[in-house]
């Protein structure tokens, strides 16, 4: 090939390369390609299956532990429906609601809603940025570990009867030990800061690879939307996560050690301090799970609609917008706490502004179908759904960003009708929706249309028929977290509505299930491109290779694998076009290519490291360490912590195979 | 009260609730307006006809450009209606943030787990100030300032049709405002979760004409009346045995202050936090059987031999 030379830093002179040895360009045959095979599979059996850091496998590894979750908040949510479908029942007691609205806020927010989006884009981002891996494969194995772990930490004391009971906000002083003594808010506190850690690393990782793995050409105006989403939303846990972390580390040094962070009655401390640096943390978050999951919109209903998305920049750069503005709306949690009048206009303002990032993206996806030619797949009908549903949460959240009508919305069914439009409507519909488009690429298997209409229609219906109503029983007065009421307060017919319908929103998500479950073994076999889909996890075969790309791809456009039929793009020269099947070779071990961050020009050969059970020793002895904690087993604890000591050397430990030479700029010719 | 008790879109009833009740009533036909309109689109944009593709294009991809026009209008028409909402929504927290004019009565509220302590306080002779709870009474057409604070963990305290709500926050006093404009009894409830009994942490406010509200107050004021009958002088024996650790009777040695004053107890209309009304069966069952009433109150189940309960049932009516 007589492709000019590649300059890789910016402000070298011209014709510099600034790789270990130079890039050799070509097509792969069928013997490279099992050579590839034997270099990047992970061992069979249980080896493997401990130290594996192939980012497919831990992608779906995050997609099932999350519906697992999604399952368990599910059921402790229609136990709370049966308690609130009459007044006056007697199914649950105070303690047990409590537990169960705690457990279930805990397990939607924390251990669905984001690791859900996670498993998507651990999964898809080497695959549609033409990368062969994660940046930091052991870390990305090491956060979906101690996600694992601590869920299961989290879990650990409800079966006692001893779960988290203040409510996922957990607000002091009622989480303190005075008036909760028991073991459930250690576990919460712990817990969360072990899930914080998860979540840290992994955003990290999220970060540096979309800088530094993408396909040669797959500039910043190219990624798909999932990407931008994820990318902003990673940016925003690195500044979000360490306030609760520090909370909720705070809140336990306050219980066991005896300091006096939020000691009220010590006098000095402000309860309301806590408040703070929980919404700090936890509007930003409401964020971090949706800006992905519309990410997941955008890319994928264009599919549907035969046509590229109306508006890729305005929509990529709102996603961004969205995540900033987040930072400043933290108080619309808290206008009734007495803050001062001028201090909640400017809050309030933030609030209603915020929104119209989101109206641009709603008007890119009206645009996007009605200027297509609609496909009434099963993933389109999840994503039109969703764009209506988001209407709805959004509209509501004007409502409520309206500081004296929230002082009347506030802690009623408004807000919890609110939540669960934004939540369900905005994370599970295109979850669902992306689960139906992407499975093929996962499994090599189609989903059943048929199953996953009625689905979507159980789905729609009986989130809408369960939903709505809450509104109303808000309006009517209905404060949240209540464990019975009255029968003459008016809420009787909205809540045995909510409670039927809630039911048949599961039993949408049951027939979900089975589909997954029939389809694993029984669906038609898919190929590469099922849905006839532009981006370019789509041109490697279903399910992907574990090096996922052969060579690694040539990006010209937003829609490699469109190019060819595409209006204009069709007219450019076959050199200005993307090139998958004939790029650039790496093979020599596990590499992978490095590119600058911005232009997406190669810069180095990276060495990947081979598959360890350095994550998952670490991620185990980390969580017995934070178990020790709760027991308060000191002398355990300082074991284990000398155990992680241990996993951290053996991980790190230098390897030949891994020396990344420093490439010296050479002149070529 | 009406069928909903704790509503605010039907009807506010005074000055305090009244223009976000009409800010509410705005944002609902805004809102709705929004949603008709875009699930019109939507609908629209799913079902129009569209033309047919040439012969031999079915395989032909648009360009990626257009529908610019799209993201400009659509934005810039949400923008402006809500710049309007913003607006509107500034002009109603101004004119509910403080009252019109100085409250001439404040009264302070301390929450408690999971019951209402109310003080009446004067400034000028502390002699006159007395104390109650879960029934607060103010007189109608003046604004009352309430002051609250909390004993223990955070509660809110809202009485919907009279204004928005407060949190009540340990180790800092917030300040809220009423006004009714009619006589009549509003509902009030703990918004914020605060533990086992959340769920019934009720009041009401009494909203009387001046006058009455006068007589009401000096009825307060007053100490427990004498005791008459002897099945009451042996409930009040009973009562100091039994129940002053907690509650207090003025005028009386009883003077316990983790529970609710219970000094007019007869006159009040609810017990137990707004839970049952004050009959004299219903105050006997609250006492024998507080735990199966609500779980987890500090209020223990007493148990009584049938003349004790007669005794306290009578010494309890005579609070009057």
């Amino acid at each position: 090939m007589s492709e000019p030379p590649i300059s890789a830093m910016p402000g070298d002179p011209p014709g510099t390369v600034r790789l270990a040895r130079p890039l050799q360009r070509g097509t792969l045959d069928e013997a490279g390609k099992a050579r590839l095979t034997e270099i990047w599979e992970t061992r069979p059996g249980w080896r493997g299956w401990l130290s594996t850091v192939d980012h497919k496998t831990i992608g779906l590894r995050y997609l099932v532990t999350a519906f697992v979750f999604l399952l368990m908040g599910g059921i402790e949510a229609l136990i709370m429906r049966v308690q609130l479908a009459r007044p006056n029942a007697h199914v649950l007691t105070p303690e047990q609601y409590d537990q169960l609205f705690t457990m279930h806020g805990v397990t939607m927010i924390f251990l669905y809603a984001l690791p859900v989006l996670s498993g998507f884009s651990n999964y898809l981002w080497p695959l549609v940025l033409g990368g062969r891996d994660m940046a930091f494969p052991r870390l990305n194995a090491f956060s979906y570990w101690v996600f694992l772990f601590a869920g299961i930490f989290l879990y650990a004391s409800f079966p006692l009867g001893q779960g988290a009971d203040a409510g996922w906000f957990n607000y002091v002083p009622l989480s303190s030990l005075t008036y909760d003594p028991g073991p459930n808010i250690d576990v919460y506190a712990l817990g969360m800061v072990l899930l914080g850690i998860s979540t840290t690393v992994g955003a990290a990782n999220f970060v540096v690879t979309l800088l530094r793995m993408r396909a040669p050409g797959m500039s910043i105006d190219r990624i798909p939307v999932l990407v931008w989403g994820t990318l902003t939303i990673s940016v925003g846990n690195l500044f979000a996560v360490p306030s609760v972390s520090l909370a909720f580390l705070m809140l336990w040094l306050d219980r066991r050690i005896g300091t006096h962070f939020f000691d009220v009655m010590g006098g000095g401390a402000r309860a309301l301090l806590w408040q703070h640096l929980f919404w700090v943390f936890a509007h930003p978050w409401v964020y971090v799970v949706v800006l992905p999951a519309m990410g997941i919109v955008s890319d994928a209903l264009p599919v549907f609609c035969r046509r590229p998305l109306v508006g890729y920049g305005p929509v990529a750069i709102s996603t961004v917008a969205t995540m900033v503005i987040g930072f400043v709306v933290w108080i619309h949690h808290m206008f009734a706490t007495g803050i001062a009048p001028l201090a909640l206009a400017f809050f309030g303002s933030a609030s209603m502004i915020i929104s119209i990032p989101s109206a641009v993206a709603t008007f890119a996806w009206i645009a996007t179908i009605w200027l297509g030619r609609p496909v009434f797949k099963t993933p389109f009908l999840f994503f039109a759904g969703f764009v209506l549903l988001f209407v709805i949460g959004g509209v509501s959240g004007v409502m409520t960003a309206a500081v004296p009508l929230d002082w009347q919305l506030t802690d009623t069914y408004f807000i919890v009708a609110h939540l669960h439009y934004v939540l369900i409507g905005i994370n599970v519909f295109p979850v669902v929706g992306g689960t139906y488009f992407w499975f093929p690429k996962f499994t090599g298997r189609m989903m059943s249309e048929r199953l996953g209409r009625i689905a979507f229609w159980l789905m729609f219906v009986g989130f809408n028929l369960g939903f709505f109503p809450m509104h109303i029983a808000g309006l009517l007065g209905m404060p949240r977290r209540i464990y019975t009421y009255a029968p003459d307060m008016g809420w009787n017919t909205v809540n045995m509505l909510t409670s039927i319908g809630s039911f048949v929103f599961a039993l949408g998500i049951l027939v979900f299930l089975v589909d997954i479950l029939y389809s694993l073994k029984r669906g038609p076999v898919a190929g590469p491109n099922p849905w006839d889909a532009p981006s370019l996890e789509w041109s490697v075969p279903s399910p992907p290779p574990p090096y996922n790309f052969a060579v690694v791809p040539i990006v010209a456009s937003r829609h490699p694998l469109w190019e060819a039929r595409m209006q204009e793009e069709a007219e450019k020269p076959v050199r200005a076009r993307s090139h998958l099947d004939e790029g650039y070779l790496l093979g020599q071990g596990r590499e992978a290519l490095g590119t600058t961050a911005v232009g997406g020009k190669p810069h180095i050969i990276l060495k990947m490291p081979e598959d360890s059970y350095a994550p998952f020793m670490l991620g185990l002895f980390a969580a017995l360490c934070f178990a020790a904690l709760a027991m308060r087993w000191w002398g355990a604890a300082a074991a284990l912590i000398f155990a992680c000591g241990v996993s951290i050397a053996v991980w790190l430990w230098p390897e030949r195979a891994l020396i990344q030479r420093e490439p010296a700029p050479v002149q070529e010719r | 009260m009406g069928v909903a008790p704790l509503q605010y879109l039907v009807h506010a009833a005074g000055p305090a609730a009244a223009p976000t009740y009409r800010l509410g009533w705005a944002l609902i036909a805004l809102v709705t307006a929004v949603m008709v309109i875009i699930a019109v689109l939507l609908v629209v944009a799913i079902a129009r006809r569209r033309s047919p593709l040439p012969t031999g294009e079915a395989h032909k991809l648009p360009a990626d450009k257009g529908g610019t026009n799209w993201l400009v209008i659509g934005t810039g028409v949400s923008s402006l209606a809500l710049f309007a909402a913003l607006v509107y929504a500034m002009v109603t927290l101004d004119s509910v943030a403080a009252p019109p004019r100085e409250p001439p009565l404040t009264i302070l509220v301390t929450s408690y787990d999971w019951w209402w302590k109310i003080d009446y306080p004067d400034p000028q002779d502390p002699s006159r100030a007395f104390v109650t709870a879960n029934e607060i009474h103010i007189p109608v057409g003046v604004p009352v300032r309430v002051e609250l604070k909390s004993a223990d963990v955070i509660h809110t305290f809202w009485v919907p049709q009279l204004a928005g709500k407060t949190e009540m926050i340990p180790g800092q006093t917030n300040v809220q405002w009423i006004e009714a404009d009619t006589p009549g009894v509003y509902r009030g409830q703990c918004s914020q979760f605060c533990g086992a009994q959340h769920a019934h942490m009720a009041f009401e406010v009494v909203a009387q004409p001046q006058a009455q509200f006068d007589a009401w107050a000096d009825a307060q004021r007053r100490g427990a009346p004498a005791i008459t009958t002897p099945d009451a002088r042996a409930g009040a024996h009973l009562f100091a045995e039994r129940c002053a650790g907690c509650h207090s009777v003025r005028g009386t040695p009883a003077a316990g202050m983790q529970a609710p004053d219970l000094t007019h107890l007869a006159s009040r209309r609810l017990i137990a936090a707004g839970q049952l009304t004050n009959t004299p069966e219903h105050r006997l069952d609250w006492i024998e059987h507080a735990q199966r009433i609500k779980p987890d109150s500090l209020m223990p189940s007493m148990t009584l031999s049938v003349a004790d309960a007669a005794a306290l049932s009578a010494y309890l009516s005579t609070l009057q």
